[in-house]
């Protein structure tokens, strides 16, 4: 058994590595491949403050994915159209600036994170994994017919959008972006935890009535992780649009919660580089399976299966035995 | 707006609704009897209408295929239930939904492979091809409302199975305390895998019946199947007649909300914002009933537990 924290350093320096090794041998693919698993990474990190660490199922990421990228299409779409996002009750204009277009997506996924965990913590169980299932079909419906912002062809964006003294097209210099926001979450994430916060909310999970009896609110410990989770997760849905330079409603799709879903468990529930090390194996087997056959999600689902019936804990799990934090 | 119109409308959400709970049933069963959460259900629906087109093109016989239906559909059903599913009923839901993800994979792709991406064509027979008239001067498919009709004789069918047939009783028994009906000498995985059988069987039936409309795809069964598990919640999981209440009424203000949401906007704005919110509002409408009914009651309309 190796010790989680030499796992973690492994995954960290490789993640950075590679990018590194690519922009060496010229290989500017790799990179954008990287930024990808980086990305993914950073929308699993968010699931897993809610579904780790609060125990909430939620099958509605994507959700928040979308609303973080439709930040970052509505906004950039209006600057490039040189059209105010609206002139009544007060002018908004459209911009090209990232960390602009960060804390509208940040604000709007909390918000509507907030909205979903108020209704959907009403539940819990198998009604709280249909009920965010079901506001993901709404968000992705409503983005389907909402004609103005392309419906079901989705925004495309000419140009990355700017961050001040980088030029975010080269792609080494996106890719550090996007890492350095990752290793930030993550660290944010050790911190919250350890937190008060972190232990009363892992309190909740296991014994609801225990953490009632001391006086705090499981439902409300429950709804601020909710909260947070979403906000990662939106972040890393408006960082995922300016990678592609494209946002549709795909990204509302229940399969993109899904794939959410699968980076965490592929890596490890409640770890925190359980997403990170899930969405850097699922990108690299899509990349290589997606290479040596068209029907690679057949092998992707037998790979889950077995992951499911006889490697509980994911890969860190495998790797490191079961953590004290995981029941 | 006339009242030909509405009642079209309505038999339509009617027949979209008894389809629905073909596939709900299933599933309401097999969560209410296992506690199982089966995402791969809408894989069962799509192998149905798979191998009903594929018998329907080698045979020309419609019944032949419905049978095909839900035989294939029962088979696979019956193939994961032993393979997979049966270790997945001690575990918790979030196992279940990523290994039922899995499925969904596993046979989506397979299908793709094994059929090619192209959508196949199941025809209408001919006997129940065409308008037939109704009262009121009303002309409507009558192959519609044969869909109608087997759709409520197959509720009809499960009622009577669960209330009045021993195994029902088993079933039943089974919600509540499996191990009791154990002790009492029940093969208890021997009805699990029963169970599992009848609910893919109805999937595959509803797939067969509803590809005769739309066309066989690969993908068609995630749509019905988030709609079957709105029906389920609405209804209360694990109540056939919640099932059924929740079914008609996703049926209804789906296609309802469809045709007059747009003409209700109408009254307040020009007609090009008018179609397009109204059609925003319509394809969200049964989720919002969905919020409502849980804001009222959290577990469904004829849910017991919590």
């Amino acid at each position: 058994m190796m010790s989680e924290r030499m796992v973690n350093s492994v995954v960290l320096i490789g993640l950075c590595a590679v990018p590194i090794w690519a922009l060496l041998v010229d290989e500017p693919f790799t990179i954008t491949l990287a930024t990808r698993a980086v990305i993914f990474a950073l929308a699993a990190v968010g699931l897993n403050i809610a579904l780790g660490w609060g125990g909430l199922v939620s099958l509605g990421h994507a959700v928040f994915f979308g609303l973080g990228g439709y930040a970052m299409g509505i906004l950039a779409h209006h600057a490039q159209t040189f059209t105010p996002v609206m002139e009544w009750p007060f002018l908004i204009e459209g911009t090209k600036s990232m960390p602009v277009i960060w804390l509208v997506a940040m604000i709007s996924a909390g918000v509507a994170a907030l909205v979903i965990g108020l209704l959907s913590l009403r539940t819990a169980g198998v009604y709280f994994i249909m009920i965010t299932l079901a506001f993901g079909q709404m968000f992705y419906y409503f983005a389907i017919s909402w004609a103005e912002y392309g419906g079901e062809d989705g925004l495309s964006i000419y140009v990355r959008n700017d961050f001040p003294g980088l030029n975010t097209l080269v792609p080494i210099h996106f890719f550090a972006l996007c890492f350095v926001i990752l290793c930030i979450v993550l660290f944010i994430n050790a911190r919250l935890i350890k937190s008060p916060f972190g232990l009363a909310l892992n309190a909740a999970r296991q014994v609801p009535t225990r953490v009632e009896t001391v006086g705090m609110d499981p439902v409300r410990l429950k709804l601020v992780a909710f909260v947070i989770s979403g906000v990662i997760t939106g972040l890393a849905g408006a960082l995922f649009a300016d990678l592609n330079r494209f946002v549709s409603p795909t990204m509302f799709s229940w399969q993109m919660s899904g794939e959410i879903m699968i980076f965490v468990i592929l890596g490890g529930v409640a770890r925190l580089f359980g997403p990170v090390v899930g969405a850097v194996l699922f990108v690299v087997l899509e990349h290589f399976l997606g290479g040596l056959s068209n029907y690679w999600h057949i092998y992707l689902g037998l790979l889950l299966l077995i992951i499911v019936l006889f490697a509980r804990g994911g890969i860190i799990g495998l790797l490191c035995g079961r953590g004290r934090l995981h029941d | 707006m006339s009242t030909i119109l509405i009642i079209e409308q309505v038999l339509n959400g009617l027949q979209f609704g008894v389809m629905l709970f073909l596939m709900a049933a299933g599933l309401t069963l097999i969560f209410g009897v296992m506690g199982l959460i089966n995402l791969a259900h809408g894989s069962l629906y799509m192998i149905g209408a798979f191998a009903a087109a594929a018998v329907a093109g080698l045979t020309g016989s419609f019944l032949l295929a419905l049978f095909a239906a839900m035989a294939a559909a029962a088979m696979a059903g019956v193939l994961i239930e032993t393979v997979v599913i049966r270790r997945l009923y001690a575990t918790d839901h979030l196992d279940q939904v990523l290994a039922t993800f899995a499925l969904i994979l596993i046979f989506s792709e397979g299908t793709r492979w094994v059929f090619g991406s192209f959508p196949l064509f199941l025809d209408i027979p001919d006997a129940v091809s065409g308008p037939v008239s109704l009262p009121g001067g009303i002309q409507y498919p009558l192959y519609r409302l044969v869909l109608i009709a087997v759709g409520l004789a197959v509720g009809l069918g499960l009622a009577l199975l669960i209330n009045r047939t021993r195994n029902g009783v088993q079933i039943r028994a089974g919600e509540n305390d499996r191990e009791m009906i154990a002790a009492l000498g029940v093969d208890i995985s021997r009805l699990y895998t029963l169970v599992f059988a009848l609910g893919a069987a109805l999937a595959g039936l509803a797939g067969a019946l509803v590809g005769a409309i739309q066309s066989v795809q690969v993908g068609m069964g995630e749509p019905v199947l988030i709609l079957a598990f709105v029906v389920i919640v609405i209804g209360g999981i694990g109540s056939i007649k919640g099932a059924f209440v929740g079914a008609l009424l996703v049926g209804l203000t789906d296609t309802l909300g469809g045709i007059f949401l747009p003409e209700l906007f109408k009254l307040f704005t020009d007609a090009a914002t008018a179609t397009s919110a109204g059609s925003a509002l319509a394809s969200m409408a049964i989720y919002i009933l969905m919020g409502a009914v849980l804001i009222w009651r959290p577990t469904g309309l004829y849910g017991a537990r919590a």
